[in-house]
């Protein structure tokens, strides 16, 4: 009798919990004013650019009720694993936010995304407005799929002046420089560099900055073409042997293979005082705009490019980073989808509304000629900067882990945290990372 | 009358209609037997969860059998299966044997003890990250040098830390469960004991224990099996990391599939991952004996 009872509880527990998650299927988000199920769907990332995203999408909306288009928001690492799952499942958005690189050259090789070169051609006025070195990593065997959508973002070496006065310090020029200074700010009981570690994409960006000033832009130009062997170029062990130096001279902050950079965390201790420098993306600029808005307006925020190496062969005016992100368009999407789409592009983004709402946050739009308009905002001294860094580098890498494809870009990550913690050696991931090429 | 009795007596002999069991079937096909179909299918192939799906031999399995970073996760899985058992089997025990007392403070204080039952993984795991926090956490917060540790970011440390946040999480669900083994004891054998002389440690040696003993396996199966599926927590706390310190074998499956994108790969590690949870639960189901899953009491 127990028994029975038993079973058809359970019975009746798992129809209802059935019911719920029925029911869950069913329910949709609150319906913008003109939305519609047939809108074009965009999914963008929550942080610095979306409310000029979101302000971009509703003016539209507004102005082109029948070419509506409906957004979600997403956090960074979630972003980058959904939208993959739902564009290999023929559910992703219409518009495909991307960095462009080995992902983006994944969705050409499936044929996710459509080639939008016709329609550049025949409105000039779309290829015109972008710089062109930004435009090129849209492009995957010469034609371009993806169009840059935002701001540039060079990787900038942060510096917290208060810090830097306290302990008498200018900020380094040198490689040599800079491991001078780790001793000062340990005796002044500062962290001499904060990282997000556990975010592992931080770490990648002093493999970066440092492989190119030791050997220039084609050493990974070799790796993303897949050269066999070319991790083991020397300018590789170079900067991996370095960066375990900087390691153990206790270069970074304590526990920051703990320091997520998601939460923002890693740039909270520079500008708390905790840390007294960060290497990060020009993104993160907005951020503490918002977050330590007393510490950027007061002009305590110090920002310069990363330290030569002595001895190296790059142009020290090369940056590495993100050019810009961008929309693909989604070769599954509907006709209307896809018309509501680029009209957008072509006509919504980069409107003089939007160009100045990017750069009242506090990013450099990726477009050309706007040097008057960076020179009267609030921020002039951080946006021209980051503008000129952007225009006169000869070469911009792309950030190494959107570069090559997601198998080897993963490998890679969780090898340099190896590499941070000094649980290997430079030629144990050289030769791990041979191993990748090609896959 | 008699005639009625005994037509009754068919229907419970026979038990309840087969088709009872017919929506479970369904289910149990639908969403268990056909992915599993699925899984075993696709760790034969090569799929970068974009493209098409190519028939790729036994290159997959090659790879991850050779890969020694699944090694390492059979490691961590083992290391945190055994730790998380040795420290949550006794704590729950003890709790749960207390907590079913009739006082009203054990009642008070069972309330205390369930409340992170009700809280989800990835909110227990985004506030220990903030507690233990080196630079913004508990230790600098109060200024207790102690609690200052790298907690999650010392590869030596960071296994101990996770198998304490397993235990804070999931010890009150197994206390709930032997609170209810212990309560369904028969108090008769308590009076019995008393009679003969019997301490309250003696009490619970020769009655509690022994009659615990299919809790305890149930108790344990669940704990055991349930380390293989400690996914959200981790992947939450420590993105397994530092290195690969963390990375147990669910959550490695999920980073080859979803960060690495290598879906055959990832199907591999499924499928070992099913045949060593299939293992364990039988190993735990055998160690109950034949008559594991019959009542103990009387009447029932």
């Amino acid at each position: 009798m127990k028994i029975r009872k038993l079973r058809s509880a359970a019975l009746a527990i798992s129809a209802a919990g059935l019911a719920v998650s029925l029911a869950a299927c069913g329910s949709s988000g609150p319906a913008g004013s003109n939305v519609s199920s047939d809108s074009a769907t965009m999914w963008g990332l929550t942080g610095g650019n979306q409310p000029v995203l979101q302000k971009s999408v509703d003016d539209w909306n507004q102005a082109n009720p029948d070419k509506s288009i409906k957004l979600d928001f997403f956090a960074n690492d979630a972003y980058k694993t959904k939208v993959r799952t739902a564009v290999g499942a023929g559910e992703g958005p219409t518009f495909i936010y991307g960095w462009g690189g080995g992902v983006l050259k994944s969705y050409v090789d499936a044929s996710q995304v459509d080639d939008l070169s016709t329609f550049i051609k025949d409105n000039p006025q779309v290829k015109d407005r972008y710089l062109p070195s930004v435009l090129k990593n849209g492009e995957v065997n010469g034609k371009t799929y993806a169009l840059p959508n935002n701001n540039v973002q060079p990787v900038v070496l942060y510096f917290n002046k208060d810090v830097f006065d306290k302990v008498g310090a200018q900020p380094p020029k040198t490689w040599d420089e800079l491991m001078a200074l780790v001793p000062k700010f340990k005796a002044a009981g500062v962290a001499p560099f904060s990282l997000g570690g556990q975010s592992k994409w931080p770490d990648l960006m002093w493999l970066e900055y440092l492989v190119e000033r030791i050997g220039g832009p084609e050493v990974f130009a070799n790796i993303a073409a897949n050269k066999p062997g070319a991790w083991s170029d020397p300018a590789v062990k170079e900067a991996l042997t370095k960066i375990q130096d900087l390691a153990d001279a206790g270069g970074f902050i304590n526990g920051f293979s703990s320091v997520a950079a998601d939460s923002n965390a890693d740039q909270a201790l520079m500008y708390t005082g905790k840390a007294a420098m960060i290497l990060q993306g020009g993104w993160i600029y907005q951020g503490m705009k918002k977050d330590a808005a007393d510490f950027v307006r007061s002009g305590k925020l110090g920002y310069t490019t990363f330290p030569t190496v002595s001895g190296g062969k790059g142009d020290p005016t090369n940056v590495v980073g993100n050019p810009s992100n961008f929309w693909s368009i989604s070769a599954k999407a509907t006709d209307a989808q896809k018309k509501a789409a680029l009209d957008y592009v072509k006509d919504g983004m980069f409107t003089d509304a939007n160009t100045d709402a990017l750069i009242s946050s506090g990013a450099v739009p990726v477009v050309k000629g706007i040097e008057d308009k960076l020179a009267a905002s609030p921020d002039k001294d951080f946006l021209t900067f980051v503008y000129g860094l952007a225009k006169n580098a000869p070469s911009f890498t792309l950030s190494w882990d959107q570069a090559l494809s997601p198998a080897q870009g993963d490998a890679m990550l969780s090898n340099l945290d190896q590499i941070f913690l000094k649980k290997i050696s430079p030629d144990q991931f050289i030769s791990t990372m041979n191993a990748t090429i090609g896959k | 009358m008699t005639a009625l009795g005994s037509a009754n007596r068919g229907v419970r002999d026979a038990g309840p209609s087969g088709w009872l069991a017919v929506p479970a079937l369904v289910f149990f096909l639908a969403f268990a037997v056909v992915p599993l179909i699925g899984v075993v299918f696709l760790s034969f192939t090569s799929w970068n969860g974009l493209g098409e799906i190519k028939l790729d031999g036994l290159s997959s399995w090659t790879t991850v059998l050779k890969d020694p970073v699944t090694g390492n996760a059979l490691v961590v899985t083992a290391k945190i299966m055994f730790f998380s058992f040795i420290v949550q089997a006794p704590i729950s025990l003890l709790l749960g044997v207390f907590t079913a007392g009739g006082q009203k403070y054990r009642a008070a204080l069972a309330v205390l003890y369930f409340l992170p039952l009700l809280l989800s993984s990835a909110a227990v795991a985004i506030a220990f990250k903030a507690l233990l926090d080196p630079n913004f956490g508990l230790g600098p917060g109060f200024n207790l040098p102690i609690l200052a540790q790298d907690w999650l970011g010392n590869s030596d440390l960071v296994l101990f830390v996770v198998v304490f946040v397993i235990a804070w999480q999931f010890v009150p669900f197994h206390t709930l469960i032997y609170q209810g083994g212990v309560r369904q004891i028969p108090t008769s054998l308590y009076e019995a004991a008393e009679i003969d002389g019997a301490g309250r440690f003696r009490q619970f040696w020769n009655i509690t224990l022994p009659q615990l003993k299919y809790t305890i396996i149930t108790s344990s199966t669940l704990m055991v099996v349930g380390s293989l599926a400690y996914f959200d927590l981790i992947f939450v706390l420590t993105g397994g990391g530092p290195g690969y310190s963390t990375r147990l074998l669910p959550l490695h499956m999920y980073l080859t599939g979803f960060k690495a994108n290598d879906m055959g790969a990832a199907s591999a590690l499924g499928v070992i991952l099913v045949v060593i949870g299939l293992g364990l639960a039988l190993i735990l189901q055998r160690l109950g004996g034949k008559n594991r899953n019959a009542s103990q009491l009387e009447g029932a």
